[in-house]
């Protein structure tokens, strides 16, 4: 009996462990995500940040989940109790549920779906439905604005965003995440460079439905002072902020998947740029130097301890990143190489992408609501339709060039359907440009 | 403290007196209103300088005042009040009558005291005809001891001659004076906060109530017989649940 | 004037219609808490969707009776409470009042303090300035422009520390005159600050005025013409960015301003976009003047000669500078004794403010902060 069900179970067991993983690991990578955008923040803005929670703050993310969770669980007098008690759960189970399709290497992944992009796309659009009955729960009318706001805004995002991934699996001929960052390697080429417009679309789209500045309108905080989390304290709160990061990371990894190669490294297929396989030795190595150095220089003794356990960690990563490189050819650690290797590029490449985030938020304004629909609409749309229109003609006239690289006729007819869809985003912008006249407000 | 106001208060027919007395000589009419003297020629500023020339003007026609003044005024001659004769006062006389009560000007600033009823008509003309388009305060003074309590004060500007004119209405308790707010739109919250001090009520204000304070506050702060130290006790201990504000 | 002016528009807000679509309009609150009110304004919205049907400002909630506790002072004892008025801008207001009592005693304040009262004031209006452009910026979504102003708002606070010790409400002038003697540096930190200030507000600049988000939250925003600006008794940047060129500094020159060059920067439009134009441009024209002030301060003392004890004459005086927000008018009444008969403020914020429900009709609510921000309004002013 036992051994029956120990049979059915064996093949899921590595899936469970990497979801244990991954429910594990998220919320303190969230938390470390929060503290980056604070120092990035910080350091665009000629200050420091957080310093005071361990050295430099590093301990900040462990101590902001602390004070959420003891604080004062306050649900309104006026609001839906259950509902208000549930949504903030379903935006974070929507969230982490996508990270099941994501592969992190060519090993590390829960589930490899053959529809896993599509999986990622409809469940975390799911995320909504939290934002959109806690709004309403709180009764109360920011909340309310803001959950209206951030359903729109998804619904008319979450377009453009499906029209820029097209692109992206049209050019990989698959949805399977795995097997699209297999065409990449076959292809020795990443589709950013094959679909720089659907990339940069989905770069735009995937802010706007993750809800970040510059189009942070649900909880624009000038206006709907914290949007449908208005009502919400303590850590239910912290449940929104929560899902909100999961969804940057899930999206980040759509990208890097999709659009940036994966786990591949920058110049994977050419013998020449091995050499980059000790950079992140190296990287570990440096930051692991650095907080040996500055372990010294901290005030107390904890920050000093914590800052050379620091340093062990790094060197450990090192070590881990370091043996495959070392090790005699045909050993474990060899083997382990793609694996350790590929998440380390994979993160690379998701937290590269979401500083590109965090930069966009702290140097732009806020876009209104009518301009940001506007945006989606008369541009986004009708660019990434147009978009994937001519890439599919490209495809359609080289499509035997696929297999094995790609050859000038495909580049060439690439790099004409680009300018030719760039010249109608142009054109679109100058006309939404030119009638200003009636007032922007009738829109709505 | 609390004695302060009673203290205070005579002072207040001082000046108080002086519309009647300048009152007299208004007859022969008046100012330039613009204040600074040199009107005539170079564009004169309004705000003008401060030095020399009130002391000239001063001495005259205050000894009068102070005679009925039961707290010490002042002992050197101080600027008083001065008539004077001027085109521009004349013309506002020649089309208001009697409407144009006295004119006068303090510290070369022109001052034209009205009749309250004929308010709203004569702002129209400075608006329109003179040009003083800008209202840039209106305000009350409160003098207890006098017949007609209070001075509305309204402060006019004109960008075109860059002048500035006082304009005053002097008002009893419980009489109202015609709203300028169709005039200056901008005399809609001055006016407000006018009622809200001093309990003036305007006429033909679309939305006369109180604008600082609580709707329900009873008593009215800058009335020189509201003590300092008074509250609506009553709304505070109602509203704030404290006994007192202090 | 008509259509400014409607009776009808008396705020009643209360009757919640039916619009069009059936939809119930609703009404908001916002504030007196809320992260954009710039302090404890309160502003009732009426709004179909997310349009602005109606607003209605309700104040008062930071009055603490200011010209009642002016009658209970002496002349002297009352200037610190001016500077709590407008706590952002506090030595333009303190220079206002000084100025006004002057005025009302006949005494003029020697050419060394009308300098040096120029050159602070000056800075106060570059300080006050940057306080606007980060708080609006902010409003607006752009989070980083605020550092980078307090970063030289600091720097003008430093200054303000050395020369009277007190960085905020500096209470820096008094009547008659300046208390202090200028601390050994004050050129060469004034001309230090004044000459780098100019690549920072370019820097500023960089950030925001040609980004085309920024263009689209101000370009076209609460416009508001000169006349209407006019009639709604508007002053300052407000009513330049309508076009009308009208500066009390060169209408009625006080303090030393006569002796300097300088332009008047207006508007076209009138919209938000042109009140952020024209502030910026006077922060510059601001550090010209204190470039030229710095280079020539007269000798000499820097107290008129009054007593110790101030008896103004009895009369009244109206007397109105420019402070960064608009025309702050001090209207005195002296009785002849020590302590000021009526001493009525004429506050820019208050009246400014005014013109909010003009400019704010019809627009989304994300455009009331962005119209709250470019009226650049203290409620510490607005209230007294």
């Amino acid at each position: 009996m036992l051994n029956s069900l120990y049979e059915f179970f064996k093949p899921h067991l590595l899936p469970l462990l990497f979801a244990a993983v991954i429910v594990a690991v998220l919320p303190l990578l969230a938390g470390y995500v929060v503290l980056l955008e604070r120092k990035v923040m910080a350091d665009m803005q000629a200050r420091l940040g957080p310093m005071r929670v361990g050295p430099h703050g590093l301990l900040q993310p462990i101590a902001d989940a602390l004070k959420l969770l003891l604080k004062e669980d306050i649900i309104p007098e006026n609001a839906d109790k259950w509902i208000f008690w549930l949504a903030p759960l379903l935006s974070v189970t929507a969230a982490m549920l996508a990270m099941a399709a994501i592969p992190f290497g060519p090993f590390f992944q829960i589930a490899n779906l053959n529809v896993g992009l599509l999986f990622i796309l409809g469940v975390g659009s799911m995320g909504i439905f939290g934002i959109v009955l806690g709004g309403w729960a709180s009764n109360s009318h920011y909340s309310l604005l803001g959950a209206l706001r951030s359903s729109a805004q998804l619904v008319s995002y979450e377009t453009a965003a499906g029209m820029a991934v097209v692109s992206g699996v049209l050019l990989g001929g698959t949805l399977n995440t795995r097997g699209l960052v297999e065409a990449q390697a076959r292809g020795h080429v990443w589709f950013v460079f094959l679909a720089p417009v659907g990339f940069f679309l989905y770069l735009v789209a995937s802010i706007a439905e993750t809800n970040r500045a510059p189009f942070d309108m649900p909880e624009a905080e000038s206006e709907l002072v914290a949007g449908y989390m208005t009502e919400y304290s303590g850590f239910r709160w912290a449940l929104y902020f929560l899902a909100e990061y999961t969804n940057m990371i899930v999206v980040a990894s759509i990208a890097t998947t999709l659009f940036l190669g994966g786990w591949l490294r920058p110049f994977s297929s050419w013998h020449k740029a091995d050499f980059l396989d000790y950079v992140p030795m190296l990287l570990m190595l440096l930051v692991a130097g650095y907080s040996l150095y500055r372990a010294p220089k901290q005030p107390i003794s904890v920050q000093k301890m914590f800052m050379v356990a620091v340093a062990g960690l790094c060197l450990l990563l090192a070590v881990i990143l370091g043996l495959p490189q070392f090790a005699p050819a045909g050993s474990m650690f060899v083997a382990m190489k793609p694996g350790v290797h590929g998440a380390f590029w994979f993160l690379l490449k998701v937290g590269t992408y979401l500083y590109l985030f965090l930069w966009l938020r702290f140097t732009f304004p806020r876009y209104r609501f009518d301009q940001l629909m506007k945006l989606g609409w008369h541009l986004l749309i009708p660019v990434s339709i147009v978009n994937v229109f001519s890439l599919g003609i490209a495809l359609y006239l080289h499509r035997s060039a696929a297999e094995g690289g790609y050859g000038w006729g495909m580049w060439s007819s690439i790099a004409v359907t680009t300018v030719f869809t760039l010249l109608i985003a142009a054109w679109l912008l100058r006309k939404s440009e030119q009638p200003p006249a009636t007032p922007a407000v009738d829109s709505f | 403290m609390p004695n302060e106001p009673e203290d205070k208060q005579p002072p207040t027919n001082t000046p108080g007196d002086r519309p009647a007395e300048a009152g007299t000589p208004s007859g022969d009419a008046s100012a330039k209103p613009p204040a600074a003297a040199p009107a005539a020629a170079a564009p004169p500023v309004a705000t003008g300088p401060k030095p020399a020339a009130p002391a000239g003007a001063a001495a005259p026609a205050k000894p009068a005042a102070p005679s009925s003044a039961p707290p010490a005024p002042p002992k050197e001659a101080p600027p008083k009040p001065e008539p004077l004769d001027n085109d521009l006062v004349k013309r506002y006389k020649a089309r208001f009558g009697d409407g144009i009560r006295e004119a006068w000007q303090d510290r070369k600033q022109a001052i034209l005291v009205v009749e309250g009823a004929r308010l709203r008509e004569i702002a129209k003309y400075l608006c329109d005809i003179e040009k003083f388009n800008l209202l840039s305060d209106l305000t009350a003074v409160d003098w207890p001891r006098r017949e007609k309590r209070f001075d509305v004060v309204l402060n006019l500007y004109s960008f075109e001659k860059n002048e500035r004119l006082r304009l005053k209405v002097f008002v009893g308790d419980g009489e109202s004076v015609p709203s300028v707010s169709p005039v200056w739109p901008t005399a809609n919250w001055l006016e407000r906060e006018a009622y809200d001090m001093f309990g003036i009520v305007f006429e033909g204000h679309p939305n006369l109530k109180r604008i600082l304070l609580p709707d329900e506050w009873q008593g009215f702060p800058l009335r020189k017989d509201y003590d300092i130290l008074t509250q609506d006790t009553a709304w505070i201990r109602e509203n704030l649940g404290i006994e007192s504000g202090q | 004037m008509a259509d400014i002016y409607s009776p009808d528009s008396s705020n009643d807000l209360s009757n919640v219609e039916t619009t069009v679509l059936g939809a119930d309009e609703i009404i908001i609150n916002m504030g007196p808490q809320h992260p954009s009110t710039h302090g404890v304004l309160r502003v009732k919205l009426k709004l179909d969707g997310e349009k602005i049907v109606d607003s209605e400002c309700i104040i008062g909630y930071l009055h603490r009776g200011v010209e009642k506790i002016a009658e209970h002072r002496t002349y002297q004892q009352f200037a610190p409470y001016v500077d709590r008025m407008d706590y952002v801008a506090a030595v333009s207001n303190g220079l206002g009042y000084c100025e006004t009592v002057e005025k009302l005693m006949a005494v003029e304040a020697p050419p060394r303090a009308r300098v040096i009262r120029t050159i602070l004031t000056e800075l106060q209006r570059i300080a006050s300035h940057l306080v606007w452009l980060g708080t609006h910026a902010l409003d607006i979504g752009a989070l980083t422009p605020i550092f980078y102003c307090f970063r030289e708002r600091e720097e003008i606070l430093k200054i303000f520390e050395k020369y009277c010790g007190a960085r905020l409400t500096t209470h820096a002038f008094r009547i008659g005159g300046l208390q202090y003697e200028a601390y050994d540096e004050l050129e060469k930190d004034t001309e230090r600050f004044c000459k780098d200030f100019k690549h920072k507000v370019d820097e500023y600049e960089t950030l925001l005025t040609d980004n085309r988000i920024w263009l689209g939250r101000t370009k076209g925003i609460g416009v508001i013409s000169g006349e209407d600006a006019i009639a709604m008794g508007a002053t300052g940047p407000v009513v330049r960015a309508s076009g009308v060129q009208w500066d009390i500094r060169k209408a009625a020159p006080y303090a030393a301003y006569d002796q300097y060059e300088f332009d008047i920067p207006t508007g076209k439009n009138g919209d938000t976009f042109d009140r952020y134009m024209v502030r910026m441009e006077e922060m510059r024209q601001s550090a010209r003047i204190c470039l030229q002030a710095i280079e020539n301060i007269p000798t000499g003392p820097i107290m008129a000669r009054i007593g110790k004890v101030l008896k103004p004459p009895p009369g009244e005086v109206y007397h109105a500078i420019e402070a960064p927000k608009g025309e702050l008018g001090y209207y005195i009444v002296s009785d002849g004794t020590t302590q000021p008969y009526r001493v009525r403020i004429r506050p820019p914020s208050f009246v400014n403010l005014q013109a909010f429900d003009k400019m704010v009709r019809g627009h989304l609510v994300a455009d009331v902060v962005a119209i709250i921000g470019t009226l650049d309004i203290v409620l510490g002013e607005v209230d007294r």
